[in-house]
Order: C-alpha cells, then sequence, then structure tokens
C-alpha cells in the first residue's frame, strides 16, 4: 500500500505545532498502525530526521498508551480496538491519513502525537482505590457478591484509561472514564464504605482538571476500546446526588 | 439536604438542566392542551376562557412564576455547561469527529438556541403583552388582551406560520434528544426501561410539536 501521511508535528508543549506530510510506500495491509509509525520513523531516522514521538506500550491492546486520532476517530476507523491493534487493512491504498494527537484541555501535548494523560491519574489518587489495611489474606467467601454485579463491576475494570472517550467527546468530558472507575467499586460490597466520598472527590477533581461536561451524544461509548457502557455513567450520578443527597 | 448540594459541580448542574427540562416537558403539555382550543369554531370562547383563568387564577400565577424561573435557569445552566464544554478544548481538531452519534444530540446548544429566539418573540407577541409591558389594541369587553384575536392575525401571516412551524420541528428534534438524556443523568439507564423511555420520548417529540404545528396549518389552510 502506498499512503499519505499527514501528522502533528510540535516540538514541545510550548512550541506551536503544524502538520507535516509524509509519502510512505510498500506498506503492507497486516501490518498493525504502530508497526507503520515504526516504519515512517526508521525512514526519518536514515534521513537524519527527527521521528515522529507517540505513546506505545504494549501493542497487545491492554495497557491504554495508544493516543492517536485517525482519520477523525480516536484509535482509528475500526471498532473496540486500540490504535496499536488496528492494521492497515482497514485503509485503502493510496489514503490520506490525517494523526492527531488527543485534544482536551487536560491533555496537553508533550510532543507531536504524545500527551499527557497525568489528569486521569490525579483523578484516580482523589479516591479510585479501596483503603485496605495491610494483614493477612481473608477468606474470599467471607463477603458474598452477586455474578451479575461481579460481571458489571468487571466490566467497568476493563477500561484502561486511554482517553479515547475524552478524545471522541465533542466537549472532551471525562465522564466515561471516571464513571467506570467508580462504578468498578461502586458495584462492589468493599467499595460502599468510601463510596460517597469516593464520588465527591472524583467528579471534583474532574471538574477541577478542566474536562467537560457530558451531554449525552455517547460518542465516548462508540470509541471506548473496551466497550465502556454509558450506564456507569448513569450509576455515577445516581451516586452521586445520594452522596450529595443522603 | 446536605447543603453542599446547591454547590455546582457538573453533573449539579446537569441534574438541574434535566430536572428543569422534563418540568418543562409537562408544561407543554398543559400549554398545547390550551392552544388547541384555538381549533373550535366557537369564536374563540373556549381559548379565551382558558387564557382568563391562566391570567387569573391565583395557584396558576404562583405557577408561573416557577415556571418563568425554570426556563431561564434552564437556559442559564445550558450556556454555562456549553461555555465549559468549549473551554474544555481550546484546539479544535482538523478532521472533523466521524464517530456516529444519534442524530442532532451534538446540536442540542443550537436547536436550544433556535427554540430561545422563537421563545422571545412568542413572550413578545402573548406573554408581555399579558403582562403590561407590551400594549395591543385587541381587548376583550372584560378589558384583558383578547389572544383570541392576537393569535388568528398572527396565524394568519403566511410567514410567521410557516417560522412557527419551522420551529416545533426543531423543537422536535431538542426534544427527542432530551427527553432520554434527561433520564440518563438522572440515573435512570437499564434494560428494562431504556427502550420504553426512547420510545415514548419519541412519541413525545413527534405528538407535541405536531398538536402545535396543526394550529397554524388550520388557521391557513382551513378557516
Amino acid at each position: 500500500m502506498d499512503l499519505t501521511l499527514k501528522i502533528w508535528r510540535q516540538k514541545d508543549s510550548k512550541s506551536s505545532g503544524k502538520f507535516v506530510i509524509y509519502p510512505l510506500k510498500n506498506i503492507s495491509p497486516n501490518c498493525s498502525f504502530l508497526e507503520m509509525l515504526d516504519i515512517l520513523n526508521e525512514e526519518l531516522i536514515g534521513r537524519n530526521e527527527d521521528p515522529v514521538v507517540f505513546d506505545h506500550d504494549c501493542r497487545e491492546g491492554i495497557c491504554g498508551m495508544c493516543s492517536l486520532y485517525i482519520n477523525g476517530r480516536p484509535h482509528g476507523p475500526d471498532d473496540a480496538v486500540t490504535a496499536c491493534q488496528l492494521h492497515m487493512r482497514k485503509f485503502k491504498d493510496g489514503d490520506t491519513i490525517v494523526i492527531e494527537p488527543w485534544r482536551a484541555r487536560p491533555f496537553p501535548v508533550i510532543k507531536d502525537l504524545m500527551v499527557d494523560r497525568s489528569a486521569f491519574d490525579k483523578i484516580i489518587q482523589e479516591g479510585g482505590y479501596i483503603s485496605v489495611n495491610t494483614g493477612g489474606a481473608a477468606e474470599a467467601n467471607n463477603i458474598l457478591v452477586g455474578k451479575e454485579n461481579s460481571e458489571l463491576s468487571m466490566d467497568a475494570a476493563a477500561c484502561i484509561g486511554c482517553g479515547a472517550c475524552v478524545a471522541a467527546c465533542k466537549n472532551a468530558s471525562a465522564m466515561l472514564f471516571v464513571s467506570a472507575k467508580i462504578s468498578q467499586f461502586a458495584l462492589l460490597p468493599q467499595g460502599q464504605i468510601e463510596a460517597k466520598q469516593r464520588v465527591k472527590k472524583m467528579v471534583k477533581k474532574m471538574d477541577e482538571l478542566g474536562f467537560g461536561n457530558c451531554t449525552n451524544t455517547y460518542a465516548c461509548e462508540a470509541e471506548c476500546p473496551k466497550l465502556i457502557s454509558r450506564s456507569n455513567i448513569a450509576r455515577m450520578n445516581r451516586e452521586f446526588m445520594c452522596a450529595k443527597v443522603i | 439536604m446536605n447543603s453542599s448540594f446547591l454547590q455546582f459541580s457538573s453533573i449539579t448542574k446537569k441534574i438541574w438542566m434535566a430536572f428543569l427540562g422534563l418540568f418543562l416537558m409537562i408544561f407543554l403539555v398543559v400549554h398545547l392542551g390550551i392552544n388547541l382550543c384555538l381549533l373550535r369554531d366557537d369564536g374563540g370562547a373556549w381559548f379565551t376562557a382558558a387564557a382568563h383563568f391562566m391570567g387569573t387564577n391565583y395557584i396558576v400565577k404562583v405557577f408561573e412564576i416557577v415556571l418563568f424561573a425554570g426556563f431561564i435557569l434552564h437556559i442559564l445552566l445550558g450556556i454555562i455547561l456549553q461555555v465549559q464544554n468549549w473551554m474544555a478544548r481550546p484546539v479544535r481538531y482538523m478532521v472533523s469527529n466521524k464517530t456516529y452519534t444519534p442524530f442532532l444530540s451534538k446540536y442540542m446548544i443550537y436547536t436550544g438556541g433556535i427554540v430561545l429566539i422563537f421563545l422571545i418573540t412568542h413572550f413578545m407577541n402573548f406573554y408581555f403583552i399579558k403582562l403590561g409591558w407590551i400594549s395591543n389594541p385587541n381587548i376583550t369587553p372584560e378589558g384583558e388582551p383578547d389572544f383570541y384575536i392576537i393569535a388568528q392575525q398572527l396565524f394568519a401571516m403566511p410567514l410567521y406560520s410557516i417560522l412557527y412551524i419551522v420551529l416545533f420541528i426543531v423543537l422536535g428534534f431538542h426534544l427527542n434528544q432530551a427527553f432520554q438524556a434527561a433520564w440518563q443523568t438522572l440515573g435512570v439507564n437499564h434494560p428494562q426501561y431504556n427502550t420504553c423511555i426512547q420510545r415514548f420520548g419519541t412519541f413525545y417529540a413527534i405528538v407535541v410539536p405536531l398538536g402545535f404545528i396543526i394550529i397554524p396549518i388550520y388557521f391557513l389552510l382551513i378557516r
């Protein structure tokens, strides 16, 4: 496949960036999207040019490091996959591919396509955990958990925190991410003790960091590589109302 | 109630938006009921009686203040949320988003803005006359503004009627998204109820605006 790449290049967080066009030839359709970028970078290094910086780690779709906005969609034109699991067969020979970084005020660009997503870590630090004193491991069957709740909790816990929800949302809202992190505990008995302060503090931090407000377009759910459901947002709203009113 | 409920977080603002939106949807049905009186061939007797009741009943007068406050708060919150949303993405994408989203769900602020323009003209044509802020020569024998004559005169103008019809179609799109979004915001999302909420919202968004649209069509084409 012969492709034309239009990639956002930005020297650092303070510089203003621009799109640079790179023609790329003889790309295998079986190549992954990140491998295609690796090939481009090899060419750039061979020409003594600065390689394109992009986030990646496991390349198995489980770490959440990919953060590429490809042709108007986070993680590109495939459904329920991260960019590392996207293959070039999803594109046609001669295509122009526009690659942009996630765009959101709380996700500043570090360099090229790499963005700072530590805003998500700050939200988690506010209560996305269960405080447990260390000690002997308790008998697992001491606290019974219903099958349905355990499944829903695991579904919510599948969130890899990649930020595609923020990138897809027209408002750069992080509510799908925050709701998943709240739901995974709200559905379990162990999560109940800190439930009220968790939802209040995490939502407060989310607002402070400058994420937008959800307007129920559900673009987040449509682009989530882990298929996190918007029902988590409804659950978070319920949790928040209960925490504030009761 | 914990006093911190009044501290407006993003979710609190959205919950208020949802409550007020549903409240306004109930009011719209009452308004439609009164407007449909215009279709009776009784020289406006029913419509004038309904307008008189709405203008003089003390319970309605109290309700009117709540309603007006509801409108203002719903509009203000909508604007505040939208400005925050614009600020959350200072650098836009070069390629516009191609993610599938429900029809017009991305444009609620714009459909809401169009409805607001209509609302202002509607207030100038009716509500401000009722309040005595704008004078109108059409008076009933009891000395009240004759809204039946005023409505007749307005609907006799084809341009006004066409704009009225277009605006109610836009309102229909606004309501179709708003109804299910309100319940989602209020935490009501369950596989057992979602389809029902979606269908009722669509039913409401078609039937209620259609009820309003019938009136100018009746005045233009039949009467």
